[in-house]
């Protein structure tokens, strides 16, 4: 696997809600099947980072680059929607659409592709994930780790350039995250671009090529993990580590 | 009977037509149309149905505008039973969390598209229950044509007494009749509901 090349650009991303600047001018890279995770405190822009890279929320300035295409400034960002994966915290799975369905709408709405060849793909992701038998069941029947492995086959089904995943399991039960995370270290092995805002320091410390410590709108750090655990530079990384490990015991 | 039936379908149809606009206008709209669709729903809520009617059919006339009992029955119950429906329709698009739309405009769906294939689908099952509930009611409230000389059910079984005097035995009669009629579309609508039902998915609106 080529690690040359860049499918995402990030340059000097501003975002403010109000009064409230939420991104402070963030930029990063990342290569063809890298995987890189961001950490830190709530609230310091993590999510609002996901969402401003594939536009669910409108930057305020600084530009983001899809391999060769602007996204920041794309006549039709639907298109481009279409190359990014977003794996959601809350799962965001149609409630009214099989999980089969769940997967194949977007092939099948968005990229018009024919309705078997439609369900082919769809039945390949969600073997995938491990949810082949699961096909026909509705979001209301699956388990919180199922409905969000059902997310990332619908993810997949589009073969994005990259997949961003948001929280992907903060919402779930203890006992239900690790076959979350087996699916996405997986993926990552696989060759998949990943974007992972997690809490997860297990998974950032085994999976990522390289982690992002963010505070107050800011990347403070980014390292590879064994740098970032073992010699932070940042007093600010430092400390959240240390609170981290506090809360889970140090692995 | 079918002059009842008639005036149900009719102002059904005519408040659903009025009424899926004027959702999507509140659901949608910028604050001024808002604004418009608050007064207008307001304004036909708080004033009891056969003031409407009278309005319509005795007040209407002295500005030009002159239509026949018939008509003036439909119109007034009908605009009535769109800010209604309008209610119905803007809870249940409402209802349907933000986060499905989200979801949907990240597999790069358009804001219509999205509305169609998610939104919408999920939405429709929200409002069978109230919109059933108010298909049953505008039954009912067709009676109120009697009070514009419209031979429907009630003013038909007046007919019929007149000439036999047997109040009791007739509006017995005629109310069974609207019980059937009711009963009728309660099971219809709610078997629809079943074979709509979304499993392991409970709609958590219930009839009024």
């Amino acid at each position: 696997m080529s690690k040359e090349r860049v499918v995402l650009r990030v340059e000097n991303l501003k975002k403010a809600f109000g009064d409230k600047e939420v991104l402070k001018g963030v930029s990063f890279d990342m290569k063809e099947g890298e995987t890189k995770v961001i950490i830190g405190p709530s609230g310091t822009g993590k999510s609002t980072l996901l969402s401003c890279i594939n536009m669910l929320v409108t930057p305020d300035s600084g530009q983001i680059w899809l391999e060769e295409e602007e996204v920041t400034s794309a006549k039709n960002i639907n298109k481009i929607r279409q190359e990014i994966g977003f794996v959601f915290q809350d799962f965001g799975l149609f409630n009214h659409l099989t999980a089969l369905k769940n997967v194949m709408v977007g092939l099948t709405k968005v990229k018009k592709i024919e309705k078997d060849f439609a369900k082919e793909i769809a039945m390949k992701e969600l073997t995938r994930v491990g949810l082949e038998r699961e096909a026909n069941m509705y979001p209301a029947q699956l388990s919180g780790g199922q409905k969000q492995r059902v997310g990332i086959a619908r993810a997949l089904a589009m073969s994005p350039k990259i997949i961003l995943f948001d929280e992907p399991t903060s919402a779930l039960d203890p006992e239900l995250i690790g076959e979350v995370l087996s699916v996405m270290k997986n993926l990552a092995e696989s060759g998949m671009t990943m974007l992972v805002v997690t809490h997860e320091m297990g998974f950032a410390r085994t999976v990522s090529d390289e982690i992002i410590f963010m505070e107050h709108g800011h990347i403070v750090e980014q390292s590879s993990p064994e740098e970032m655990f073992k010699n932070p530079k940042n007093p600010r990384t430092k400390e959240f580590l240390f609170k981290l490990s506090e809360l889970y015991g140090s692995e | 009977m079918w002059v009842t039936l008639q005036i149900t379908f009719l102002t059904l149809g005519l408040g659903l037509v009025l009424a899926l606009p004027i959702s999507f206008g509140q659901v949608y709209g910028n604050k001024w149309i808002k604004a418009l669709i608050a007064v207008y729903e307001k304004i036909l809520r708080s004033i009891p149905e056969l003031v409407i009617l009278f309005l319509i059919f005795y007040g209407f006339p002295k500005i030009g505008i002159r239509f026949s009992p018939f008509a003036a029955v439909i119109i007034g119950l009908g605009f009535r039973s769109s800010a209604y429906q309008s209610q119905i329709f803007r809870g249940a698009i409402n209802s349907v969390s933000s986060a499905q739309m989200r979801a949907a405009r990240s597999l790069g769906m358009t804001n219509l598209r999205g509305f169609i294939n998610i939104v919408l689908p999920q939405a429709i099952r929200i409002a069978l229950p109230p919109w059933t509930n108010e298909f049953t009611i505008v039954l009912k409230d067709s009676s109120l044509a009697y009070a514009l000389g419209v031979t429907e059910l009630l003013r038909q079984g007046g007919y019929i007494i007149a000439t036999k005097y047997e109040p009791m035995l007739i509006y017995l009669t005629v109310a069974v009749m609207y019980f059937i009629v009711t009963i009728a579309i309660n099971k219809t609508l709610g078997s629809v509901e079943k074979r709509l039902a979304i499993p392991g998915f409970d709609v958590k609106e219930t009839v009024r």
